[in-house]
């Protein structure tokens, strides 16, 4: 399902970083719910012919199939916005309690200049919910450290069998800031 | 188009254990991924086997599993068993697959129309709710209820080779059934499931 | 281990949920919650929807409160998990959730599955500022659910009773 990314570097130039991270480590399914805070790197996934990019309903559907892609020998990048954090922490009980690798991006909203009141609960409470669930909270708010952090996640989750999420700020998404 | 499923009041002729059994037999290098409870028992109950990797929590996410799966292994047969409940708890799911199109993928739906490990209560399914129904409107390349053993017999081929997605409800008794000793340490199995599938790349 | 007490605090549990002019129960089949369930349902002054997941019922209570009616939210301990993004609405908008969770995965557990969740239900309520009441006496399971019933309705709050596994006891697969 090849598409030409749509959305430009110049808007979330991280992107591109972050997608040469899946390449380099052989990432080769995607899941997500459509999000503008990781427009781009979605884009760039989706143009890439060696990675399988599944449309979700919702989020947790995605931490499912990043176990099953795992059984199958696959590694896989699970994309959401804060909000569905929420929708997954029942899901994630698979990867603790089978110790299952999963490498999660979380775009922030409701941290930043947020506009919109109903993304600030959920916002939020992200860092302290992943926590909960057992998984590596490792944030990002500096546009030449992203893809240094995503690479750290990807090796520390897949070598070590353990969920680590990459929370990227919304100062670097552009999302539902000002203007 | 879409017309009200009809209400159908047939008579519940399968015994679960021997409806999976059923689908598992001579089972070659099919890989198999459960849900919660009993389809996790009926499952064991058919053989234990490497290729099969069981849930006992995750409510609603067997499918995805078994999508990821599908998706990282297009050469491998992948089925999933699981119940009512817990095919509803992930409705959504069948719109994901639905999508995607992975020809390797077969869900069947062990319908008792009970939550049997919680006390029996009532399901939508008991009300009408058609799970088939919507895996057809969701996509699938086949989607049927099975209410006997000829409607199963007919099925098999489908379930087991079909250019799928496919799915398949099989409506069956509320009987209880006998406790089968299963291992539910999913690190333990997980190993066992990659090892088995992998072979030495599973420790790469 | 046996039981703390014979099961009468399912009874207490919806006594509390009658003089609250609760209207509404929404639930998931849960073990633990069998007894109350029923009742519910036969309750003709209640109106019981059994959910395919857990999150639909935290909406739906907002709607029924929308429509001036009270609610409560049924689940085992596991389906907290699922609702944690959508109790953003009642955080938002400050409407009442009354939670009331049977625990797993702390007392007894057999089922390693449940460890996760069980462990992680009441940090994942924190993180969302859920107000927390733990009850592991079965005797008090009615006045912690009135008492929590009453903050969450008078002050439009989200608050969740746990009633610990020691008062379910613990639900073996092998018998």
């Amino acid at each position: 399902m090849a598409k030409k990314p749509i959305v430009a570097r110049r808007h979330q130039p991280w992107a591109d970083d972050v997608h040469k991270v899946f390449r380099d480590m052989d990432v080769r399914q995607m899941a997500y719910v459509p999000d503008g805070g990781l427009a781009r790197v979605v884009d760039l996934c989706l143009a890439d012919r060696k990675m399988r990019s599944v449309l979700l309903t919702t989020e947790e559907e995605g931490v499912a199939q990043m176990a099953g892609a795992w059984l199958g020998g696959q590694r896989g990048v699970f994309l959401t916005q804060s909000g569905g954090v929420g929708n997954c922490i029942n899901m994630l009980s698979i990867i603790q309690e089978c110790r299952i690798p999963l490498l999660a991006l979380v775009s922030m909203r409701g941290q930043w200049g947020e506009r919109f009141p109903w993304q600030v609960p959920m916002g939020q409470a992200v860092p302290a919910a992943l926590q909960s669930a057992g998984v590596i909270v490792q944030q990002v708010d500096e546009m030449d450290r992203v893809g240094e952090t995503v690479a750290a996640a990807a090796h520390l989750a897949y070598h070590s069998f353990r969920a680590v999420a990459v929370v990227i700020s919304q100062r670097l998404t552009g999302t539902g800031g000002r203007g | 188009m879409a017309t009200k499923p009809k209400r159908r009041s047939r008579r519940i002729t399968l015994e679960r254990r021997a409806v999976v059994k059923r689908i598992l037999k001579d089972r070659g290098d099919i890989l198999v991924v459960t849900g919660i409870g009993n389809a996790a028992q009926d499952t064991a109950a058919a053989g234990d086997h490497d290729n099969n990797f069981y849930l006992f929590g995750i409510m609603g996410g067997a499918a995805m599993v078994a999508l990821g799966l599908a998706l990282a292994q297009p050469k491998r047969r992948v089925l999933v068993i699981t119940g009512d409940g817990e095919m509803l708890a992930g409705i959504g799911s069948l719109a994901t697959i639905g999508v995607q199109k992975p020809a390797n993928l077969s869900i069947v739906v062990i319908d008792n129309q009970a939550y049997a490990a919680t006390g029996g209560q009532d399901t939508h399914t008991s009300a009408g709710v058609d799970i088939a129904g919507i895996a057809m409107a969701s996509g699938f390349a086949a989607a049927r209820t099975i209410y006997d053993r000829a409607e199963l017999e007919a099925a098999m081929a489908d379930i087991r080779d079909g250019s799928g997605p496919c799915l398949a409800v099989v409506k069956v008794h509320v009987k209880p059934t006998p406790r089968v000793a299963l291992p539910n340490d999913g690190t333990w199995t997980k190993h066992r499931f990659r090892k088995a599938l992998l072979g030495d790349a599973a420790f790469e | 281990m046996a039981k703390t007490k014979s099961r009468s605090w399912p009874d207490e549990i919806w006594k509390v949920l009658k003089d609250q002019d609760v209207a509404q129960v929404a639930y998931v089949p849960d073990a633990g919650h069998t007894d109350l369930i029923k009742r519910c349902i036969a309750d003709n002054a209640i109106e019981a929807t059994v959910l395919t997941s857990e999150q639909e019922g935290v909406a739906m209570l907002a709607g029924a409160w929308l429509g001036g009616e009270r609610g409560a939210l049924l689940m085992q301990s596991s389906g907290v998990g699922n609702c944690i993004n959508m109790i953003s609405i009642a955080k938002e908008c400050r409407f009442p959730l009354l939670m009331i969770v049977t625990m797993r995965g702390e007392w007894g557990e057999f089922n390693p599955w449940q460890l996760p969740m069980g462990q992680g239900t009441e940090p994942a309520l924190e993180a969302m500022e859920v107000i927390v009441q733990r009850v592991d006496d079965a005797d008090r399971v009615g006045e912690t659910v009135a008492s929590a019933a009453r903050l969450a309705y008078d002050s439009g709050r989200v608050v969740a009773v746990l009633i610990g596994q020691r008062v379910i006891g613990f639900k073996d697969w092998r018998k």
